[in-house]
């Protein structure tokens, strides 16, 4: 540590370089709203002013100057006169000292540790929901939307609600297919609605609510901060990035299972021949394609 | 006159109990008569302001966590318990509801007032930097307390609110994961949201207050920038004992500290 006296504080001397960085790095971001070219043009100038920058510091600072340190002797005969800076020694105080330290961070990683997995990897561990019976093909009848809700922990109540717009396209090479979107918005995951009326008349399959759609919805709407999308989940308007999510599904005994959740970042086409640029589920508002995805390399398990 | 040394000096026996024991006594002098420069002025005091409000909320929040049960079945109706039924419970809620809002504000008019100043300057960097941290503290705990009602509002506010963390570059979708203890917000949303807005951040508020007043009281206060005595210039000239100066006597207890 250096003492020094108040005249001379620790602070660097007085430079433009951190203010041209500042305007390089506001260049940049409005650059991502505005265009991609006042991106680069932001970068640059961060890069020039921010090299410049460092490199004063590091001036400043000596960095680049060797430190003068005699070699060290040990006959006797070196610079400094025998007895004069006595060998450094490992004594039981610097043991003590440095066994207390140890056993103490010891001890604090022993307790400390556990006590952090506990409180974070519950969000990461066990996630995801078994494939869930949604009943019969015919309660969804084809080419009509139904308003499809459940509660996936109802010891939980209606935090664990879940909706869904299941869509019978009828039969794809003797297959029947299906399209199920969910209402959770692809900007920050309010509850879209189908624009259309919803009526109270409703079929009930053990815990699943139906609701079928007798007029077809036009498309889909977000009520928090007007995203827009077609009737196929696509995003038509708003500040939604991508299309809206959808499930997978599968057929077992005549019966539509709920399967995993994916991400969806458009949807050519419509009905059971749309083609669907499918991706792993990722959050609300995380573009899936272009060079925003690459702000978002690894998502956390779902 | 001696009769009234006397009573003074009973009363102030336990004073001087404490004092001799502890020196609390000479330590809350040392904090409350320290020297401030003779030109500070009202737009001083914000600090103090931020810091009432900071313990107004610390104990309206203590007293509302004795009737708010934090799971989902019983959050809202505890919350319409308080507001309709409990005595004074409207009084209380509205106290930390809306005393939130003016710790914010004041939070921010006194940042104003240090940036406008030029308080943030050396040697007080590090208690700028203290007080950004303090900053953010102060705005998760309202990111926090706005999921606690458990209405429609707090509900789909917190979706938003942790969708946009995961919308953060890279650690963004595990932020959001973290927040909301799983995928989706569920019941352990409410209950992790509670234990971090009355435990973990009020904790490290008041930590930091502590070391933010250190640091005050350790490099005094700034004169306004429009001051005429040049800073750093010292002591003007000695300034006479007073008769009684402060929470003790002037002379101490007889064959104690003489």
């Amino acid at each position: 540590m250096e003492q020094r006296a108040p005249e001379h504080p620790h602070v660097p001397g007085p430079s433009l370089w951190p203010v041209g960085f500042a305007l390089g790095i506001v260049a940049l971001l409005v650059g991502v709203v505005v265009n991609w070219w006042i991106v680069v043009a932001g970068g640059v100038i961060a890069v020039i002013f921010g090299f410049l920058w460092a490199r004063d510091v590091a001036r400043g600072h000596g960095l680049t100057e060797a430190p003068a340190v005699e070699p060290e002797r040990r006959d006797g005969h070196g610079p400094a006169a025998a007895g004069a800076a006595p060998e450094r020694t490992y004594g039981r105080a610097a043991f003590l000292e440095v066994s207390t330290l140890g056993i103490g961070a010891a001890i604090g990683g022993l307790v400390t540790l556990p006590a952090l997995g506990f409180m974070i990897m519950p969000a990461f561990l066990k996630q995801g929901e078994p494939p869930r019976d949604l009943g019969p093909i015919s309660n969804f009848p084809e080419g009509e939307f139904v308003v499809t809700t459940f509660m996936t922990r109802p010891e939980q109540g209606e935090v664990s609600r879940r909706t869904l717009f299941v869509r019978n396209n009828g039969l794809l090479a003797a297959k029947p297919s299906f399209t199920i979107i969910t209402n959770h918005c692809a900007h920050l995951g309010c509850p879209v609605q189908p624009n259309t009326a919803v009526p109270t008349e409703h079929k009930t399959f053990k815990d699943v609510t139906l609701i079928s759609l007798p007029t077809p919805p036009s498309g889909f709407s977000c009520p928090c901060h007007g995203g827009a999308y077609d009737i196929e989940g696509n995003r038509i308007a708003g500040p939604p990035v991508r299309a809206l999510d959808r499930y997978g599904f599968s057929i077992v005994n005549g019966h539509l299972v709920l399967e995993a959740p994916f991400s969806v970042a458009k949807v050519v086409g419509t009905g059971s021949t749309a083609h669907i640029y499918k991706y792993e589920l990722y959050y609300p508002g995380e573009h899936l394609d272009g060079p925003e995805a690459w702000l978002y390399p690894i998502q956390p398990p779902h | 006159m001696a009769t009234r040394d006397a009573r003074y000096e009973r009363i102030m026996y336990p004073v001087d109990w404490l004092e001799e024991r502890s020196g609390l006594v000479g330590g809350l002098r040392y904090f409350l008569f320290r020297k401030v420069p003779g030109d500070t002025n009202w737009f001083q005091t914000l600090g103090s302001a931020t810091l009432t409000a900071f313990l107004i909320q610390a104990l309206t929040g203590s007293i509302l966590a004795m009737y708010y049960k934090p799971d989902p079945k019983n959050a809202y109706p505890s919350i319409v318990h308080i507001s309709n039924d409990i005595w004074a419970g409207w009084l209380v809620r509205g106290m930390h509801r809306w005393g939130a809002s003016v710790f914010i504000i004041l939070m921010f008019l006194h940042m104003g007032r240090v940036f406008l100043f030029g308080a943030y300057k050396y040697p007080r960097e590090l208690n700028w930097i203290i007080g950004v941290l303090l900053l953010a503290l102060g705005l998760a705990e309202g990111f926090t307390g706005y999921l606690l009602p458990w209405d429609q509002t707090s509900y789909w506010a917190t979706t938003v609110g942790i969708n946009i963390n995961g919308t953060a570059p890279f650690l963004g979708p595990y932020l959001a994961q973290f927040l909301q203890g799983g995928t989706y917000i569920n019941a352990d949303t409410l209950s992790r949201f509670y234990a971090i807005h009355m435990l973990l951040i009020p904790g490290a508020i008041f930590a930091l207050i502590g070391l933010h007043l250190y640091l005050v009281i350790r490099l005094g206060v700034t004169s306004p920038p429009w001051s005429k005595h040049p800073a750093g210039s010292g002591p003007l000239a000695p300034e006479p004992e007073p008769p009684r100066s402060g929470l003790t006597r002037p002379a101490p207890r007889r064959g104690v500290r003489g």
